[in-house]
């Protein structure tokens, strides 16, 4: 069976990102609460929370020259929907909670640092009003990808565990090309 | 022996087959772990973990709720001017500011309490913040004490010493026996706190010295790292306190003096580097380092303007001990790391809150006598 596969470079994105946001949402809430942990897990938080936003445009890119392979033709509407609804606020979550971090810290007055002396920009005034609001979305953002990638997880599973449907395997598999040709 | 299901019913939850049941079951069972495991990294499965959340919801339940301004150091005034180097620190450390030249500061001068209306005479501890801005370059932040050594080793410490110093509501002064129960638990800060009530005390806050108190390394260029402590030593000569009588000067009068002070010209401390010798503990603010350490005179600090906290300035400032340049690393000192995460819930809290003004205000200045002043940094950014 040489069932349709995501292209080879799409599957490496997407485990790869799936590694670094699940350890970005762990070391995020994880810091928040931890004293003595707080100020090493930062200094992991910046430049990993910039390479996901890196990532995620590469990925965009990529998504518009190796489009996924078509879902089941028996999959029914509304999954269709969820699915197609879940990727949507993945992809944007994956854009905004970088991005909302970086505005956050710029306009907190904070150098953005990532590593040594490697720094970027402020890419808003400071305005301390505008962080606190800012702050709050970060948290708020942060929480809502953890609860869509709840969501996917759980769609990947049903797919695999009771649909059957050959969902995860077109993601999960290690074979090289992107099948469906014969 | 059940024939194949079509594929259009693989989709079909009703009526349930077993393998939908264990796979539901399954994909529960991960999702509950997932889940579990995040809540239990955020803390909320440790209700009696210490965290930067309950120091501030202490610092607000002790000092009462003062919107708008810093949890602790709540009472202060704005200050700029320059740090020239001298170069000698670049033997310590790579970063920039200790390149020969002139870097803007932005400062602040406070006192150690979480009570922004408090009079001056009921204040012990003063404090010099400090945002060295190098154009172009890494920024580095510090806060410093005029106490010898940090009355506590450990945040768990600190939390501890907060409620056991806090005043009775019943006689408004703390409880003897909660005071005494901490200091027996904690021999080191009977310690602390001994050395720091025995400190000379100057005058103001012109003639104070801060010292950094906490232990940071300093990184060479070749990434020898040293650690090391810092001090602010005061040009002007120091002059003891004369505590004045209750009621008789003004609330702000240490405040006031200092304004007075900066309109006969700028302020002057030279920014002393203290090298630890091996064997000097670097994670114990409680204690001093022997005297007779390499001391690195690494320049010049030049205080010459001084404002009222207000928009875009000083008060704006998270004056974060790990807002570092490359070239200063944080050492094993649990404090600045605690610190760090406490100031940024304090100034997340204080950032989104309605401004009062601070009791502290600059009287303008005479026509003519802003023509000494560098030009000042841009606080942004």
């Amino acid at each position: 069976m040489n069932a349709p596969r995501f292209a080879f470079l799409s599957r490496l994105l997407h485990w790869l990102m799936a590694a670094m946001i699940l350890a970005m949402l762990f070391i995020g809430i994880g810091m928040v609460s931890s004293l003595a942990d707080y100020h090493w897990l930062l200094s992991i938080h910046r430049p990993l929370g910039i390479a996901i936003l890196a990532l995620a445009a590469l990925r965009l890119v990529n998504r518009q020259l190796n489009p996924p392979p078509p879902l089941p033709a028996d999959m029914p509407r509304a999954i269709r929907l969820a699915a197609h609804a879940s990727h949507v606020a993945l992809y944007a979550l994956m854009f905004a909670v970088p991005l909302v971090g970086w505005a956050m810290l710029s306009a907190g007055g904070y150098p953005v640092v990532l590593y040594g002396t490697l720094q970027l920009p402020p890419i808003l005034p400071l305005d301390v009003a505008l962080y606190a609001v800012l702050r709050t979305a970060h948290t708020v953002l942060a929480f809502a990808l953890f609860a869509v990638f709840l969501l996917h997880l759980a769609a990947a599973l049903m797919h695999a565990l009771v649909f059957r449907d050959g969902v995860l395997e077109s993601m999960a598999s290690l074979r090289p090309g992107r099948g469906g040709q014969g | 022996m059940n024939p194949p299901l079509p594929p259009s019913s693989r989709y079909r939850l009703w009526p349930p087959r077993p393998a939908l049941l264990a796979g539901l079951g399954a994909t529960g069972l991960v999702l509950g772990v997932t889940a579990g495991a995040f809540a239990y990294a955020g803390g909320f499965l440790s209700p009696g973990r210490l965290t930067q959340t309950r120091i501030v919801d202490r610092f607000e339940a002790i000092n009462g709720l003062h919107p708008g301004f810093r949890r602790n150091h709540a009472k202060g005034v704005c200050v700029t001017g320059t740090f020239e180097s001298n170069g000698a620190g670049a033997r310590l450390s790579r970063a920039g500011v200790f390149a020969p030249g002139t870097v803007p500061v932005v400062g602040r001068f406070a006192v150690g309490i979480g009570k922004p209306f408090l009079p001056d005479n009921e204040t012990e501890v003063r404090s010099l913040a400090l945002s060295f801005r190098p154009a172009g370059g890494e920024e580095w932040r510090t806060g410093m004490n005029d106490i010898p050594v940090f009355p506590v080793n450990t945040p768990q410490g600190f939390y501890a010493l907060m409620a056991a110093s806090a005043a009775d509501p019943a006689t408004g002064k703390p409880d003897p026996a909660r005071l005494k129960a901490f200091l027996d638990a904690h021999p080191e800060s009977a310690r602390a706190l001994g050395l720091i009530k025995a400190r000379a005390v100057s005058s103001g806050f012109a003639d104070a010295r801060y010292n950094g108190l906490d232990a940071f390394r300093f990184i060479d260029a070749a990434g020898r790292s040293t650690p090391v402590r810092w001090s602010m030593v005061p040009l002007d000569p120091v002059v003891a306190q004369a505590p004045p009588p209750a009621g008789a000067r003004d609330p702000n009068y240490l405040f006031d003096d200092l304004i007075a002070r900066m309109a006969t010209g700028p302020l002057r401390y030279r920014l002393v580097v203290t090298a630890a010798a091996p064997g000097d503990p670097t994670d114990d603010a409680t204690v001093a380092w022997p005297e007779g350490r390499e001391q690195v005179d690494a320049g010049t600090l030049t205080l010459d303007h001084v404002e009222a906290e207000g928009p875009g300035n000083c008060r704006d400032i998270n004056y974060d001990p790990l807002v570092l340049p490359d070239g200063i690393a944080p050492s094993d000192d649990p404090l600045p790391a605690a610190r760090s995460a406490a100031y940024s819930v304090s100034f997340t809290r204080r950032a989104g809150e309605e401004k009062t003004p601070s009791e502290v205000t600059v009287p303008p200045r005479p026509p003519g006598a802003a023509s000494s002043e560098t030009p000042r940094p841009a606080t942004g950014g």
